[in-house]
């Protein structure tokens, strides 16, 4: 038998939900409402996130592109994202909405620019 | 000295900004942004997390792709735009003096001037931890654009001293970029940032999170080396013999924010003690005629969206005050009752429409009444299941009637704790 205690973030209140597992079936005391149990049970069978970092850009101004996932990613997998976009790199123009890794490790979510990096122009470049 | 004449002048161009310059010039003004970054977006730019915009657009952005929604619309709109530029000093007659490479000293005369400076971190000076003056003890928002948009790592061990939201923020993107952080210590005994963050940022990388604690100490010389942590008593005060040392080379402050008014104090700008922004009305403007104040500047806001909202609001108010001069009719004051820390605006006028109303409560309660009485009537009473200090409360009134002596908000419940 398993139990496991989250703090439901769906709205304010902040329900202490426990979620019980007893092999055969699940059982969500502490919840409020519905919402409560779905959060818990999603929580405990899959829990979702979404990924936000930055990549490396060149020729743009600031040399770092914010980044972030279409939708969530499974949380197992976040690390493994992370590593995937530490050595992703983008060149500027990037606009935002742009993909930047398409499908992350087949997980059928684009890694996309999160704000546009113009190139930056000569002037710049000689000062 | 270069001259700009501009309808409405906005100085910083952060969110409030940019939604009060976008808002003045859809209205058909000209609106002028004076910012001191090298670009627009203000703090947005290095809020590269999500949770942004679920008000306004209904959907969770990054911190990023809100500002980039803004900046684009300014850019089609044809917002004039002065970047790398620093405003010195504005007069009570709206003239503005600021400061950049390109043209040198700059006189802005605008009919309406709004101010939109957001705030700063509180730093440690300002929390007394003494010691020695070694590098790596920093804000949390210096951590975040040192990661974030430099791309250098701070450190490689971090203790975090308060709960706030960008420090929790910063718990998981340290964890995330290799950091290890050892914990975070808050000397309140409930957290300071919303509980989504303590789960999301915290609790999903086993960042242990101590109520009642705080730095006592901080050693090293050059470098941080690590620090001292005591648990401490109701008056907040160090409990000796529970004192701990943590081996780190990174101290993190995430001790609250202030409103940034350097600008507004020295044309004596009236400032409540409370929020320490500008004290405003139901037009965001201030004790100046002619001088409006949005977001950040006049109270830290907990969500974004009501800083937009605030600026496009100000915006309005800037443009009638340009074409019809200020409005007439006596102030009614605005007055915190019972549980209520702060209410902005700080007054209205009898006649106003639509006013929002945002407030922020002393403690948590349960199945809570927000009430809001004009003398004896009950205007309007909301039910929240909760209301948190750290989560603003936003209360709409339609009109505000004639012959009234004031306003006055209460908020009661049950105990929470």
């Amino acid at each position: 038998m398993t139990e496991k205690t989250y703090t439901c973030i769906v709205c304010p209140k902040s329900c202490r939900v426990v979620l019980i597992d007893d092999g055969d079936k699940r059982s969500v005391t502490g919840n409020g409402c519905k919402r409560g149990e779905a959060y818990a049970l999603n929580e405990y069978e899959n829990p979702m996130r979404m990924v936000t970092t930055t990549v490396r850009v060149t020729g743009g101004e600031p040399g770092l592109l914010p980044v972030i996932s279409r939708g969530e990613v499974p949380k197992a997998r976040l690390m493994a994202c992370m590593a995937e976009l530490y050595a992703a790199a983008a060149c500027a123009p990037v606009k935002q909405g742009d993909v930047v890794v398409g499908n992350i490790l087949g997980l059928g979510v684009d890694i996309i620019a999160s704000r546009d990096i113009k190139k930056r122009t000569q002037k710049e470049e000689t000062v | 000295m270069k001259t700009i004449k501009t309808d409405v002048a906005v100085i910083g161009g952060g969110p409030a900004g940019l939604a009060a310059a976008l808002e003045a010039k859809k209205l058909g003004a000209n609106a002028l942004i004076l910012e001191r970054d090298f670009e627009l977006g203000g703090i947005l730019q290095q809020c590269i997390h999500d949770g942004f915009g679920l008000l306004k657009f209904g959907r969770r952005m990054s911190g990023c792709q809100y500002a980039q929604y803004y900046i684009d619309a300014i850019e089609k709109e044809g917002v004039a735009v002065l970047t790398d530029t620093m405003v010195l000093e504005i007069t009570p007659q709206k003239k503005i003096y600021a400061v950049n490479s390109a043209d040198g000293l700059v006189c802005v005369e605008a009919g309406a001037v709004i101010l939109g400076m957001g705030c700063r971190e509180r730093t440690r000076a300002q929390v007394f931890i003494l010691g020695t003056r070694p590098a790596g003890v920093y804000t949390a928002g210096q951590v975040q654009r040192i990661i974030n948009m430099e791309g250098y790592l701070p450190g490689k061990r971090a203790v975090i001293l308060g709960s706030g939201d960008i420090g929790l923020i910063m718990a998981r993107r340290m964890t995330l970029e290799g950091i290890g952080v050892a914990g975070v210590y808050e000397v309140m005994p409930a957290p300071g940032g919303l509980t989504r963050n303590i789960v999301q940022c915290l609790e999903d990388y086993d960042i242990p999170l101590h109520l009642n604690h705080t730095v006592v100490q901080v050693h090293g010389r050059k470098r941080v080396e690590g620090v001292t942590v005591a648990r401490v008593d109701e008056n907040r005060k160090p409990v000796p013999g529970t004192e701990k040392r943590i081996d780190c080379d990174l101290l993190v402050l995430s001790v609250g924010l202030i409103p940034e008014n350097e600008l507004s104090r020295v044309i004596d700008i009236k400032i409540d003690p409370v929020t320490r922004g500008p004290a405003v009305d139901a037009d965001m403007m201030t004790s100046l005629p002619g001088i409006f104040a949005a977001g950040n500047a006049v109270s830290v806001f907990d969500l974004v969206d009501y800083v937009s909202d605030t600026g496009e609001r100000a915006a309005r108010g800037a443009i009638r005050y340009i074409r019809h001069g200020a409005s007439a009719g006596d102030y009614l004051p605005v007055t915190a009752g019972e549980n209520v820390l702060f209410v902005v605006p700080q007054k209205v006028r009898a006649g106003d429409e639509a006013v929002d109303l945002y407030l922020r409560v002393k403690r948590p309660l349960r199945n809570a009444a927000v009430t809001v009485r004009a003398d004896n009537d009950t205007l309007r009473r909301d039910r929240h299941a909760v209301v948190n200090p750290p989560e603003m409360v936003h209360v709409r009134l339609e009109r505000i009637m004639n012959g009234s002596a004031g306003l006055r908000i209460d908020v009661s419940g049950e105990e929470a704790l």
